[in-house]
């Protein structure tokens, strides 16, 4: 309840900031915020085709993220797994013409996980290994995929005429159903199961109860409950890499059946605020990406119809992420941060 | 003559709680000047408030006489005042000599702090070493740092909260002696403790805090162990106040044995070094063992050996299950605080617990065995539901105690098991304990607290550079104190 007060907050005071400052800028807020709400919620079509379409990869990283968090290991890397996945679910989409609609979805689907594993596993693999800190290495990550995205689409990847920057596109086979008569696809109903299946999973289950145990306390889960902490932190990691690559996977089996430079719009980072404004509680994710989506989608509209910069929406996503970081100071204020943040640095050093 | 600190009426309330109720205190030059009370009595407080750590609502502070303001520690280490608490204060990533010269401010050239911190530390008898990292000292090291960091900034009062809490009798007695060095040569030092028999021994004068309020002010002459405890508790306590005098001769009730070392060998848990040197000992069931020894020499290691939360390198080592570990740090080790009492009894017995059904956790009868273990151990919580961290140290520890407990353990393997609670606090866990190892539990544990050791104990062994040796049935207190100082007089 405490941490549903904390979004509404958030958000409420993302658009008062909005509004403020174009308002300040000189535009027509009003109107401005007008275009953004019907660009989102205004129709049937704006929302399934807009608003519902880029939430499902918000939903999915920001489940991935809220995995890893939970485990007590920090995803910044999301962006480059969404990518490694989307990458491998182009290469098999591209072999799969003939093939049944289901085998088809489900083996592309099953590459994009294997390769966002397979990203993250470089960093998993470099703390068990070395200590590197995962925050630094999943970061990095990122700029390597996006190198890498831009060689194979001009590489081996590239559409066959050679000329643009771009794979040819994805069997029909291997494409997601569609909602009929709008651009919305099959992913939303992974998303949102994805979400329940988690919710589940950290409730109810003692897997899922000692993956949050690690996160809260990894010195009393190793002591008092026998855990190897370093080892759950290291499935929780793989987990949200796979699930980041399930989402590149989505994105281009359900919406751009291709891959390209750009083919997203930062979801990797805008997924970190969704998985922080949901609380880390799966539902909350499913919440928060489609009001996410919202944003990404009413920004065009905005753009659109009342002539303002579509960036604008980014400063509704800087408040929301800061004042959700405040809701994560515990109780005992900034003091009570730097325990936190100390156990985070050196956990059970300080406990000699 | 004047006082050289002299705190006035001064009150203090933390929400409901009214911490401090008009107290006054005065601390003459060149006294060792004991604050004594129960947790929670108002010491550290009132102790805080002369430090600037906490604003009091109403009174006064006088320094040599003169009234002051001090908002910030800053302000009180510029008037002369230091402060050794009762938690570690360092950061565990910087030498000693770094976080020396952190807190006394210092200019960062590496050499000349080096410097200065082996001169300072070893003019007062606290040799370090200046290059060790904090965070890789002992607790009785980094104690030794705590005080060293008080007295760089040319200290002429020190405030000390439970400086000898995690010390064993030995270095506490050093760490006396090293307070009435610094009280001779014209310091003024207030010493706070639960610890009678300290406060006897060490100060010159004596102040009682009971809920808040002042019960005793005056000289140590003429007060007793008896007396004191009045003035603290406020009435017959009903608890044994003089600790065992000696080992227990008693026999062994069992002769099925519980835990059987042949040979161990542990390695330190830092990972350089042998911290257990072929250790053999045998605890039969029903049997209480304590281990008495210098922080640092393999106690640490031979409990979480026993307790299977270190692998040993090499040796036998035979553990009837299942085993109770109750680990030294209740907040970082033995609970979670963010969690509720129900996931932390949860997370402590695992697999083990009958709520588990398939891998899925049934959240309601896991609530119903917490509720029953908080009327069982008196645990003062507002319900399962809570979190751990809304309850108070000895609620906490009995929460952890009352956990291990309830998986009717062959063996129970307990580090300092009542650090840091008050007398009936620890005497609770004291009865939970025996009334165990009466039901047949196998009991081994390590206290810094010599007295606790012999007042719990069927069997002392005492540890010396990770060698053991039994004392002897009926051997003293100062004999073991001989046992365990002889390393370190080797060492």
């Amino acid at each position: 309840m405490r941490a549903l007060g904390w979004a509404v907050a958030a958000v409420a005071l993302g658009l008062a900031v909005l509004f403020a400052g174009l308002e300040a800028a000189g535009f027509d807020a009003e109107a401005g915020l007008g275009a953004l709400w019907l660009g989102a919620f205004g129709s049937w079509d704006a929302f399934t085709s807009s608003t519902l379409v880029r939430a499902v990869p918000l939903i999915l990283i920001g489940l991935g993220i809220s995995v890893a968090f939970r485990g007590g290991a920090l995803n910044i890397g999301a962006e480059g797994q969404f990518y490694a996945g989307a990458i491998a679910a182009t290469w098999v989409g591209l072999h799969l013409a003939g093939q049944p609609g289901a085998i088809a979805i489900g083996a592309l689907l099953l590459t994009a996980a294997v390769a966002g594993l397979c990203w993250v596993a470089v960093p998993v693999w470099l703390k068990l290994r070395f200590g590197v800190i995962e925050v630094i290495s999943t970061l990095l990550l990122n700029f390597v995929a996006l190198s890498l995205v831009s060689f194979m689409v001009q590489g081996p990847l590239q559409e066959r005429g050679r000329i643009y920057p771009q794979s040819d596109a994805i069997a029909e086979a291997a494409r997601l159903p569609l909602l009929p008569g709008s651009r919305l696809h099959a992913g939303l109903v992974l998303a949102v199961a994805g979400g329940l299946v988690l919710w589940f999973l950290f409730a109810r289950t003692l897997w899922g109860f000692r993956l949050r145990a690690v996160g809260m306390g990894p010195r009393a889960a190793e002591v008092s409950g026998r855990i190897d902490s370093q080892r759950v932190s290291a499935v929780a990691l793989l987990i949200s890499g796979a699930i980041a690559g399930v989402a590149g996977g989505v994105e281009v089996s359900g919406v751009s059946y291709a891959l390209f430079q750009n083919l997203s719009p930062g979801y990797g980072f805008t997924g970190i605020a969704v998985a922080l404004l949901g609380g880390l509680h799966p539902i909350g994710v499913v919440v928060a990406g489609i009001l996410f989506g919202a944003l990404e989608a009413g920004a065009g509209a905005m753009q659109r119809d009342a002539g303002i910069p579509a960036v604008a929406v980014y400063v509704v996503e800087a408040v929301v992420i800061i004042v959700a970081l405040l809701a994560t100071v515990p109780r005992g204020g900034w003091t009570g941060l730097r325990a936190v943040v100390r156990k985070r640095i050196a956990p059970g050093k300080a406990a000699g | 003559m004047t006082s050289v600190l002299e705190l006035a009426g001064i009150d203090k309330r933390f929400g409901s709680v009214h911490a401090l109720r008009g107290v006054d205190f005065a601390l003459a030059p060149g006294e060792v000047h004991a604050l004594l009370g129960e947790n929670g009595a108002g010491k550290s407080t009132l102790m805080h408030v002369a430090y600037g750590l906490v604003r009091s609502d109403a009174g006064e502070i006088r320094v040599d006489g003169v009234t002051r303001r001090i908002p910030t520690p800053r302000v009180a280490r510029a008037l002369g005042i230091g402060m050794v608490h009762q938690h570690f204060t360092s950061v565990p990533a910087l030498t000693v000599a770094e976080n020396v010269a952190l807190s006394a401010g210092w200019p960062g050239v590496p050499h000349e702090m080096r410097e200065r911190t082996r001169l300072l530390s070893e003019r007062m008898g606290l040799p370090l070493d200046p290059d060790q990292r904090a965070g890789r000292l002992s607790v009785s090291l980094k104690q030794r740092l705590e005080i060293v960091k008080a007295l760089a900034g040319d200290a002429r009062i020190l405030l000390l909260d439970e400086p000898t809490g995690v010390l064993a009798p030995p270095e506490a007695e050093l760490l006396l002696q090293m307070v009435r060095n610094f009280t001779a040569s014209g310091g003024s030092a207030v010493l706070i403790t639960h610890k009678l028999d300290e406060a006897l021994l060490t100060a010159d004068r004596v102040t009682v805090l009971r809920q808040g309020a002042v019960t005793f002010t005056g000289p140590v002459a003429g007060q007793t162990v008896e007396s004191l405890a009045y003035a603290m508790i406020g009435g017959d306590p009903g608890l044994p106040l003089t600790g065992r005098e000696a080992v227990r001769r008693s026999e062994p009730r069992s002769s099925r044995e519980s835990i059987r070392l042949d040979a161990l060998e542990v390695s330190r848990e830092s990972g350089y070094g042998i911290a257990l040197r072929r250790g053999s000992l045998s605890v039969r069931a029903g049997e209480i063992v304590g281990v008495a020894a210098v922080e640092g020499n393999g106690q640490r290691e031979l409990l979480r050996a026993v307790a299977g939360r270190i692998a040993p390198l090499r040796g036998k080592l035979q553990v009837a299950k299942p085993v109770g570990f109750i680990p030294e740090d209740r907040t970082s080790e033995g609970l979670i605080p963010a969690l509720s009492l129900t996931e932390n009894v949860v997370l402590g017995l695992g697999n083990d617990g009958p709520w588990i059904h398939g891998g899925l956790i049934a959240w309601r009868e896991a609530e119903a065995r917490t509720a029953e273990l908080i009327r069982d151990f008196e645990i003062t919580a507002p319900g399962p539901g809570a979190r751990a961290a809304a309850l108070s140290g000895g609620n906490q520890q009995k929460l952890v105690v009352a956990r291990e407990l309830s998986r009717t353990p062959a063996v129970i393997v307990a580090e300092n098991p009542t650090r840091g609670l008050d007398i009936a606090a620890a005497a609770a866990i004291h009865l939970r304990l025996r009334s165990a190892a009466a039901a047949g539990a196998a009991i081994l544990f390590y206290s810094a607290d010599l007295d606790e050791v012999l007042h719990l104990a069927d069997r002392v062994i005492v540890l010396t550079r990770g060698m053991i040796s039994e004392a002897p049935p009926g051997a003293s207190r100062s004999e073991i104190g001989a046992m365990m100082l002889r390393a370190e007089r080797e060492a």
